[in-house]
C-alpha cells in the first residue's frame, strides 16, 4: 500500500489508542491504513513482516486481545482500544520466551523473514491450548508459510515447548 | 484502491441506516475478504460501517426448540471451539476448522463467511472481463482456465464456485439465516440464501440491499453421532476445496433413518439434492448405497476441460465421506481422508 503522505493532518484520520506490547500508544491514522502498516510505518515496529499483504503467508501475524490475527487484513481503526503483542513484545534480549529459545535450539529458521509471524502464531496457539497431536499442531501452524522450508524444525520447536522441555 | 470513510456502528438500526443512506456504504466485520478485495481494486467502498461494536451479535445462545443461535459477529474460531457447537454440531466445528487458517478464522465472522466472494481467477483479476464483476463483459473461465470451476448449476454467463466451507455444513444442517434491513427483519433458509448464477451472476445471494445478517440459527438435529466433512484440495491445508462433502446420518438398528449430504466446490452454492438423501433411508450405510446417492447428486454434471476430474472426484468423495461419517473418532485434522 502506498504510504499516505499526510499521515497527521488527513481530514479523515481517526485518533486511536492501542496497547502495544504493554505500552499505551495513541496515533492518528486514516481509515485505510492496515494494522500492519500502522505498526511498521507509524510506530516503527518493523519486527512484524509484510510478505504478501493479502492473507496468504502469515508473516504479518500479531496477537490481538489474545488471538493471533493477520495484521495485513485488519484496519488499524478497527482495533482501537485493543491489546496488540508483536514479536518485539515477546521475551526480552536477556530473557527469551521459551519458544524463542526453542527456535534457536531446534534450528527453526534460516533467512528469518517468516520467524516473527511463526513465533507470534506459535505462542498464541500454545496459550490457547490448541493442538493436541503433532499432526494437529502442523495443521494449526499451516497459516505461516516458510519459503526456506524450516517447517519440520518449527514444529519440533513448538512440540518441545508443548511437551514441557522448557519449563 | 480508493480511500474511504469509516464509522463504528453503535446499534443494529444505526448500522442498517448508515449503509442504506450512503452510496457505496458497506458493512465490515472481520475484514478478511473485504480488505483483500479492496486491495485488488475489486470493490470500492466509500464508507465502511464497522459491526464489531455490536455486542448483541457476538453471542452463541441456546434456542427454546433445542437449536443454537450463532451470532453473526462471533468469529469462525470462537464458533468452532464453542463447547455447545463441539458437543452438538461437531460437523460444523470440523468444517469451520478445515477452512482458511487459525489467524484468518480468528478474525473471520459467521456473517462475513456466508458473504465471501468467489475465488475465480478471472473475478480476481481486475483487468479481465467477468460477468460477476462487470455484468455483460463475458466469462473467460468457460473456455479458459477452469480447474476450480463449477460442474453443477452453472450458466452460460458464469461458472464460478462459491468457496465457503462453513456454508456447506450449514446447508447439511438446514440452518436459517436471520437478517434485518431497511424494511425490517426476516428469516432465510440457508438453501435459499445462496443462488445459482443464471442470467445474473453478479448476485451471489438473495440478501437485499442494506440487509444485515444478525444470526445463523441451527435446528436441533446435529448429527453428532455420525457425520463427516471431507475437503479435497491441492494441498492439505490453507487451500480452498476442489471438492468437499458434508455428510450427516442418523442410524438406527444398522439402517439409515435420516441423511444429509451437501457438496462444496462444485457449484455457485452448496449443492444438495433431496432425492439423493431420500434414497438412503432404510438402507444399510454401505459404499454401494452412497454410490447410488452420488449418482443422483451428480446427475447432469458437466466439465469444462480443466475441471472434468471433479465429477469422478466428487463421486468418490461422497462414497468415502459416507463411510467416514460412521465413525467420527477416526477423523483427522484438516478434514483429510481418514487413514
Ligand atoms: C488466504 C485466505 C484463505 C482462505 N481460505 C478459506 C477456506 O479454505 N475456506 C473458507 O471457507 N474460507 C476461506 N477464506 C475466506 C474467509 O473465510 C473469509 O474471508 C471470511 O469468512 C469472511 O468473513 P469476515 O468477517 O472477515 O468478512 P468481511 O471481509 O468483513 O466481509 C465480507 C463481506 O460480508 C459483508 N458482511 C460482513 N458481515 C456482515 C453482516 N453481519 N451482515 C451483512 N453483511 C456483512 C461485508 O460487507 C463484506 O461484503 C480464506 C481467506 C483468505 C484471505
Ligand atoms: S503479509 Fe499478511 S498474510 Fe502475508
Ligand atoms: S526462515 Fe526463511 S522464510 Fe522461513
Amino acid at each position: 500500500m502506498p504510504k499516505p503522505v499526510t499521515i497527521r493532518d488527513n481530514p479523515s484520520s481517526h485518533h486511536i489508542t492501542l496497547q502495544v506490547n504493554g505500552l499505551e500508544t495513541t496515533l492518528r491514522v486514516p481509515p485505510w491504513v492496515s494494522l500492519l502498516d500502522a505498526l511498521r510505518d507509524h510506530l516503527d515496529l518493523t519486527g512484524t513482516k509484510k510478505g504478501c499483504d493479502h492473507g496468504q503467508c502469515g508473516a504479518c501475524t500479531v496477537i490481538c486481545d489474545g488471538d493471533r490475527i493477520l495484521s495485513c487484513l485488519t484496519l488499524a481503526v478497527m482495533k482501537d482500544g485493543a491489546r496488540v503483542t508483536t514479536i518485539e513484545g515477546i521475551g526480552t534480549e536477556d530473557r527469551l520466551h521459551p519458544l524463542q529459545q526453542a527456535f534457536i535450539d531446534y534450528d527453526a529458521f534460516q533467512c528469518g523473514y517468516c520467524t516473527p509471524g511463526q513465533i507470534c502464531s506459535g505462542v498464541a496457539m500454545l496459550d490457547a491450548g490448541h493442538g493436541e497431536s503433532r499432526e494437529e499442531v502442523k495443521d494449526l501452524m499451516s497459516g505461516n508459510l516458510c519459503r526456506c522450508g524450516a517447517n519440520t524444525n518449527i514444529i519440533d520447536a513448538i512440540m518441545a515447548v508443548k511437551e514441557g522441555k522448557y519449563e | 484502491m480508493n480511500n474511504f470513510n469509516y464509522t463504528k456502528a453503535e446499534s443494529i438500526d444505526q448500522a442498517v441506516s448508515a449503509v442504506a443512506t450512503q452510496s457505496e456504504g458497506q458493512f465490515i466485520a472481520g475484514g478478511t475478504n473485504l480488505i483483500d478485495l479492496w486491495k485488488y481494486d475489486l470493490t470500492h467502498p466509500e464508507m465502511l460501517v464497522d459491526l464489531n461494536g455490536l455486542s448483541e451479535l457476538k453471542a452463541i445462545s441456546e434456542l427454546p426448540d433445542g437449536g443454537l443461535r450463532l451470532g453473526a459477529l462471533v468469529s469462525n474460531n470462537a464458533t468452532a471451539y464453542h463447547p455447545l457447537v463441539q458437543e452438538r454440531y461437531p460437523l460444523l466445528s470440523r468444517t469451520i476448522l478445515a477452512g482458511a487458517t487459525a489467524q484468518i478464522r480468528n478474525s473471520a465472522t459467521n456473517g462475513g463467511n456466508l458473504l465471501q466472494r468467489t475465488r475465480c481467477y478471472y473475478f480476481y483479476d481486475a483487468a479481465s472481463p467477468c460477468n460477476k464483476r462487470n455484468p455483460g463483459s463475458g466469462c473467460p473461465a468457460i473456455t479458459g482456465h477452469n480447474r476450480l470451476h463449477a460442474i453443477l448449476g452453472e450458466s452460460e454467463h458464469c461458472i464460478a464456485v462459491y468457496p465457503s466451507d462453513m456454508s456447506v455444513a450449514l446447508a447439511a444442517l438446514e440452518a436459517t439465516v436471520r437478517v434485518t434491513g431497511p424494511e425490517g427483519a426476516r428469516e432465510i433458509p440457508i438453501a435459499d440464501f445462496h443462488r445459482l448464477p443464471g442470467a445474473e451472476p453478479a448476485r451471489d445471494n438473495t440478501l437485499g440491499a442494506g440487509e444485515l445478517i444478525t444470526s445463523i440459527d441451527l435446528p436441533s438435529t446435529g448429527f453428532a453421532d455420525h457425520h463427516s466433512y471431507l475437503k479435497l484440495r491441492d494441498r492439505n491445508s490453507y487451500a480452498f476445496a476442489l471438492v468437499s462433502v458434508a455428510t450427516g446420518l442418523e442410524i438406527e438398528g444398522g439402517r439409515i433413518r435420516n441423511a444429509r449430504i451437501a457438496l462444496g466446490g462444485v457449484a455457485h452454492k452448496p449443492w444438495r439434492v433431496p432425492a439423493a438423501e431420500a434414497i438412503l433411508v432404510d438402507k444399510a450405510p454401505t459404499p454401494e448405497a452412497f454410490a447410488e446417492a452420488a449418482d443422483l447428486l451428480l446427475a447432469g454434471a458437466t466439465g469444462y476441460g480443466h475441471n472434468d476430474f471433479k465429477i469422478e472426484l466428487a463421486r468418490r468423495a461422497i462414497i468415502r465421506n459416507g463411510m467416514m461419517a460412521l465413525d467420527p473418532s477416526t477423523q483427522r485434522p484438516g478434514a483429510q481422508p481418514s487413514l
